[in-house]
């Protein structure tokens, strides 16, 4: 997979959080970002899943520009899985209506096809038997589990986790990175925005940092890790890994 | 009997039994207070006895009058939420001057200018469907404010969700927003209808048969005032307690499940 963006900016009032941003990354199947809070990663997720509109720049996502009107936006959304780090799920659904609400309503599946096509999502999974229970009889992992399945089961042509872990325990948070190690095997390409630094060196094939507007640093992620040219990341990564 | 028999804190509750000892007890006295007040006034039954046909078909007529403007009044409430939060500057405007003059004024002033004012002067003498139709544009402001609070309720997340999953807008809110929002204004919008029920009395002025102008009609035939009004008052207690009951019911429902 192959992202570039073009002179991309994007501002909020007076702040602007990606200030003309020039950058290209070509993974294979995972992408880190990294870096400070408030530093604008999630903001380029929003915009790299057509949540949000640039002020002004292009993105290019295997060459193709993200288009402008919002009813082909939609139709980019509806074919990128993208999951949040909390309050995915729709509470008044069950988790087998969660994942079949885009499958039925978006993609025209019928109901049958898509009740099978998600529950074989769920089984992978291991969510089969919480199929019926609704988002609030769930634990905070298995609510992300099914996020993710939910994301996956339009076979996307990409996903982008913004920090799915962060709101939940360690054990749940190993819970939820084994299904993301898993979703990486079967080839969909990731960008991922996380705080977890050995879950990044170990899973990602490229890590980017993004801090004061703009990337900062993209690389190979052994040698972000190991050998970080900017001395901003430097700070960053000692600081993050002190403890 | 101990002294704390009566008492119910949340630390040391009261006996069940306690509850239904004092609920007999209350009953009992107080309806003897009211006989001793009242036995000597309430004697003319039998003359009241023979307007029980008008007295019945107002008391239909009041819960058809209630109920048609609980349908038309939701619609109105529901259209006007959706035009407040419109991205189209003159229909949230509208919106939101209706509303706030429909709460701004008593429901008897919109009955007479509704009647006198405006339905005589464009030839529409029907009074129960004016009444109707006043009645709901007066409670349509009110479930409009419900539906919005509702609307409100619904966090920011499920909107970003619904987008991210590729929902149109019209689609989000059939799938996502009205499917929540209707759980939470239920038992408001129950509490709504029972005041629907009690302001339709407020019609009896525009000379609608309802339930009060049939009291009021049988005390001037009568001279029977305590005759005519207790059973009004009883008849309205019939309609609004179960209502009241059942959005109390709704109430603990919701607070349960989420
Ligand atoms: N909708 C918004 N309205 C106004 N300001 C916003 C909005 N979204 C983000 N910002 C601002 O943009 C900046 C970048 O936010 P962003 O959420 O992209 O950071 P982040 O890198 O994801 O941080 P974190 O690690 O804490 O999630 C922040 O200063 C934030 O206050
Ligand atoms: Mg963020």
């Amino acid at each position: 997979m192959k992202i570039l963006l073009r002179g991309l900016t994007k501002r909020f009032g007076l702040q602007t959080v990606l200030d003309a941003v020039n950058f290209e990354a070509e993974f294979a199947h995972t992408l880190a970002l990294i870096g400070p809070s408030g530093g604008g990663k999630s903001t380029l997720l929003r915009l790299l899943a057509g949540l949000d509109a640039p002020d002004s720049g292009e993105i290019l996502v295997n060459g193709e520009p993200l288009p402008q009107d919002e009813e082909r936006l939609r139709i980019h959304r509806s074919h990128t899985g993208i999951v949040f780090q909390a309050y995915n799920l729709f509470p008044h659904l069950s988790a087998l209506g969660n994942v079949m609400l885009p499958l039925t309503e978006v993609h025209g599946i019928d109901t049958a096809t898509a009740r099978d096509r998600a529950m074989d999502v769920l089984k992978r999974f291991h969510l089969a038997e919480h199929a019926a229970k609704q988002p609030a009889q769930l634990s905070g992992g298995q609510r992300q589990r099914v996020a993710i399945a939910r994301a996956l089961a339009v076979d996307p042509a990409f996903l982008l986790l913004d920090e799915p872990t962060s709101a939940l325990d360690p054990e749940m948070t190993a819970e939820v990175l084994d299904v993301i190690v898993e979703l990486r095997e079967s080839g969909k390409p990731i960008i991922l925005v996380t705080h977890e630094m050995g879950f990044a060196r170990r899973s990602a094939d490229r890590v980017a940092f993004i801090a004061d507007g703009g990337v900062l640093e993209c690389a190979a992620a052994g040698e972000f890790f190991e050998n970080p040219r900017q001395p901003a990341v430097k700070q960053f990564l000692e600081r993050i890994l002190k403890y | 009997m101990q002294a704390g028999f009566f008492i119910d804190r949340p630390t040391s509750p009261a006996r069940p039994a306690a509850k239904a000892v004092t609920i007999i007890i209350l009953l009992l006295v107080y309806s003897g207070l009211c006989w001793l007040a009242f036995s000597h006034s309430l004697k003319n039954w039998e003359q009241v006895w023979g307007y029980r046909v008008t007295f019945l078909n107002g008391w239909a007529a009041t819960i058809g009058i209630s109920a048609a403007a609980l349908l038309l009044s939701t619609a109105i409430g529901a259209l006007t939420a959706l035009a407040r939060r419109s991205a189209f500057l003159p229909l949230r405007y509208t919106a939101a001057a209706y509303v706030e003059t429909v709460r701004g004024l008593p429901l008897l002033v919109l009955v007479l200018f509704g009647f006198y004012g405006i339905a005589n002067a464009v030839g529409w003498n029907d009074r129960v469907s004016v009444g109707i139709v006043i009645l709901s544009l007066f409670s349509g402001a009110y479930i409009a404010e419900i539906i919005r609070a509702g609307i409100e309720s619904v966090g920011r997340s499920q909107w970003d969700s619904a987008r991210a999953i590729g929902l149109t807008p019209v689609q989000t809110y059939r799938f996502v927003i009205f499917p929540q929002v209707l759980r939470q204004i239920l038992p408001p919008v129950a509490g709504q209808f029972s005041s629907l029920i009690k302001d339709s009395s407020l019609l009896y002025i525009i000379g609608i048969p309802e339930l009060t102008f049939a009291a009021n009609q049988i005390n001037s035939a009568t001279y029977s005032t305590f005759e005519s009004f207790v059973p009004l008052g009883i008849c309205y207690l019939v309609l609004t307690l179960p209502v009241s009951l059942w959005t109390k019911y709704l109430e603990s429902k919701v607070r349960y499940e989420t």
